[in-house]
């Protein structure tokens, strides 16, 4: 029976057709963050369909804050898609000056967004209100924070030069994560500022 | 046969240490047997539990433990049997047979892999440290507020958050493997249609543990900071509300139940058609009946919530009622399969049919309380007790044992001894009746569930005796098992590599598998590749067993 065998050869490890293997866990991940996401968001509008006055009297945000971190959270994605397209012509060296640039547009949004924590006449424990407020910006902060870090180790992986227009699937992944963060801020700030 | 040589060497690279090999593995195979390992000590540890609480409850009054420890044992008992056991138990399944069913050399990202299976020891350490800091957490598995508010709660509950936040890591980052896996590692020709019916049900599975597991770790979140810094997401007195949490819980709970059933159905269709000697019958419907369930399972989470008033009852009975339909196309599928089929009676089929008949019961139990009427009347009593144990424990636990009986001699290349299997059967079949039966009886006369004590004139003793004596059964039942397991694993390692004279692709590869699993695979043109390398494709059923044995010593 063994002759009845055709030496199909078993598929090496990593070998790869269509999409990147690692993009697809990194698509993955992000639906599961949606869904994350998705229960806090389910959180608030649950909270704020109970209440007739919203948001409760005594919060009040910095909307002009909020509004301008919004607009650098936004270029962020812009100048992080520049630097994937930089390294997909294998332009190493703009991709790691955009790449510098989306950092330092991220960590300023955290920066900012620290100091609007620090100047807001309420906290986490000052009613549901405040609980939401916190518990939502707060995880949205740690994604960034989160970003970040992942887009710094692409950046020293970068001066290694560890990446060509044939192989960056990490800058790839960590933009699409970029992205996915970019998008929950956007609907952050529909939800908390602009639909009140 | 396609008999894997393995080049002198190629096992090993270099040598190490046993234990070092197993701590720091990245191979599937070693990863699913960690997991089964480490559930079955975990389910030992949540048995323990439940003997203290059957043993508690046998007759009326307080004999062995107080009320405060009667509540952490029920809470840590489920918890540890939803979360570190079944769970854990379908993802070691899958973990081994998934990259060897599609024909993959390992999983997609084999780190993550080693990382999702070591958090749940971690995971579930802290959670039975509790029990050494002040007691541990109380509320019952589903942990519902105020309850689980700090006012009511020690640090024990706390505990349980981090733990479940750790399991629930561990289930989303091995939910992204498997799919990953699936999409991208498939051998040339496994199509989507052609994969095995168990590969199928894991596919459906990880996608609910994808979408469903983070609304639970969100959940989780909010309780932890209700608890510690002053948040109000569960208490009405600061504009919080708590039917919130039961919402968030339900919306992962009630696709969970499908997370922990789905895979053991997987199991089952992969040993109903083999030893039946034939094709599972209505392949593409069974797998329509799984998407459904998936689909439909995201549908139905308020029906948990029926007496809350709070949620819009015809819309969640009707759908409750909808998802019993592809569960019935199923058992269609099975029984059809059988019927007229060449069945032997080996150990994985007895549990196969011991799966059949007890999660029947347990899935109709469910479908009865579809009805909000019924509900009302037995919501929190023992009949809810009954339905869970019956799918869980009559259904996936019977289905994670037909797996073990029958991916034992792939994973160590020997058979379990098919007398003590069948010792171990009929006493858990028999223990899992006894045990549980009785308590749709008591949920009927309207005993509530969680309480540590009745009154000898509640008339209830009786059925409480006979459910603590099955309990013992289920206990006894085990021993033979790990008997078994002991004896098998000192005796000559010489199942060979097909020894059900199965049909799918694990079982054309060495027992137990080289670390890369193939050298060469079968064709692939159909989702029976070793039954058409065996027979013939298009073959529409096996020779009988006895012919099988000549043509297979011709093979070697």
């Amino acid at each position: 029976m063994a002759a009845q065998v055709q030496a199909l050869p078993a598929p090496a490890h990593g070998e790869q057709r269509g999409i990147d293997t690692a993009l697809v866990g990194m698509l993955l991940f992000i639906a599961s963050e949606i869904m994350f996401f998705a229960g806090l968001f389910g959180a608030y509008f649950n909270i704020r369909a109970e209440h007739t006055v919203w948001p409760p009297q005594g919060f009040e945000l910095d909307l002009g804050l909020a509004a301008v971190l919004t607009v650098i959270l936004v270029s962020s994605s812009f100048t992080m898609q520049y630097a994937v397209s930089r390294i997909r012509k294998g332009d190493r060296t703009g991709m790691v000056r955009a790449m510098t640039v989306t950092v330092i547009l991220g960590v300023v949004f955290l920066l900012g967004q620290a100091y609007d924590y620090a100047t807001l006449g309420f906290g986490i424990s000052s009613g549901v209100y405040g609980t939401l407020f916190f518990t939502m910006t707060g995880f949205h902060g740690a994604h960034v924070l989160g970003g970040v870090i992942g887009m710094s180790i692409v950046l020293l992986r970068g001066l290694s030069g560890q990446f060509s227009a044939r192989h960056h699937t990490a800058v790839e992944a960590v933009s699409l994560y970029w992205h996915f963060v970019d998008v929950v801020w956007i609907g952050l700030f529909s939800t908390l500022y602009l639909l009140r | 046969m396609a008999t894997t040589v393995l080049a002198p060497g190629a096992t090993r690279i270099y040598q190490r240490s046993a234990l070092y090999e197993w701590l720091t593995t990245t191979d599937h195979k070693k990863i699913g047997i960690l997991y089964l390992t480490n559930s079955f000590l975990f389910f030992l540890l949540a048995g323990l539990l439940a003997l203290v609480i059957r043993s508690e409850l046998a007759v009326p009054g307080l004999q062995f433990v107080n009320s405060s420890t009667y509540n952490q044992l029920f809470t840590m008992h489920g918890t540890t049997m939803i979360f570190l056991v079944l769970m854990p138990f379908l993802a070691g399944l899958g973990n081994y047979a998934v990259p060897l069913q599609i024909g993959a050399a390992d999983m997609a990202f084999p780190r993550i892999n080693a990382l999702s299976f070591w958090m749940l020891p971690l995971g579930g350490i802290l959670m039975f440290s509790g029990f050494f800091f002040g007691g541990a957490a109380a509320e019952g598995w589903t942990s519902y507020s105020p309850l689980a508010q700090a006012k009511y709660s020690g640090s024990g509950t706390d505990l349980w958050i981090v733990a479940l936040l750790l399991i629930g890591t561990s289930s989303i980052l091995g939910s992204i493997n498997f799919l990953a896996t699936i999409f991208k590692l498939r051998a040339p020709g496994m199509t989507l249609l052609r994969m095995p019916i168990f590969v199928w049900t894991v596919m459906v599975t990880s996608l609910l543990i994808l979408l469903a597991t983070p609304v639970f770790t969100s959940g989780v979140f909010m309780l932890y900071i209700d608890r510690n810094f002053g948040g109000a997401f569960f208490d009405p007195a600061s504009g919080g509300n708590p039917i919130l949490w039961q919402n968030l819980f339900w919306f992962f709970g009630h696709p969970e139940v499908y997370i922990l059933i789905l895979p053991a159905m997987g199991v089952i269709s992969e040993v109903v058609p083999v030893f039946s000697r034939k094709p599972i019958f209505g392949y593409k419907a069974f797998i329509f009946a799984t998407l459904l369930i998936g689909g439909l399972g995201f549908s139905v989470w308020a029906h948990h919530m029926f007496t809350t008033g709070a949620v819009y009852l015809p819309f969640f009975s009707l759908m409750t009622s909808l998802i019993g339909v592809p569960t019935g196309i199923k058992f269609f599928n099975w029984i059809a399969t059988m019927w007229r089929g060449k069945i032997t009676f080996a150990t994985p089929m007895l549990f196969a049919l011991g799966f059949l008949t007890t999660f029947l019961v347990g899935g109709l139990d469910g479908a009865i309380l579809a009805s909000p009427p019924v509900d009302y009347a037995l919501h929190d009593t023992y009949w809810i007790v009954a339905h869970i144990h019956f799918v869980f424990f009559g259904g996936t636990m019977f289905g994670v044992f037909a797996a073990a009986y029958y991916w034992f001699p792939k994973m160590f290349g020997a058979r379990l001894d098919e007398g003590l299997g069948k010792v171990h059967f009929v006493l858990m079949l028999i223990g899992t009746w006894l045990t549980f039966f009785p308590m749709h009886l008591l949920g009927l006369e309207g005993m509530p569930r969680r309480i540590a004590d009745y009154s000898p004139a509640a008339g209830w003793t009786d059925l409480n005796t006979i459910a603590t004596i099955g309990s013992f059964v289920i206990a006894i039942s085990v021993l033979p098992f790990m008997w078994n397991v002991f004896v098998t694993l000192r005796g000559p390692r010489d199942a060979g590599d097909d020894p059900w004279d199965a049909y799918t692709l694990e079982w054309a590869t060495t027992s137990p598998p080289p670390p890369y699993n193939f050298d060469h695979l079968p064709p692939i043109r159909s989702e029976r590749p070793l039954f058409d390398l065996k027979y013939g494709h298009g073959a529409r059923r096996a020779l009988p067993a006895a012919s099988l044995a000549t043509a297979d010593e011709g093979a070697h």
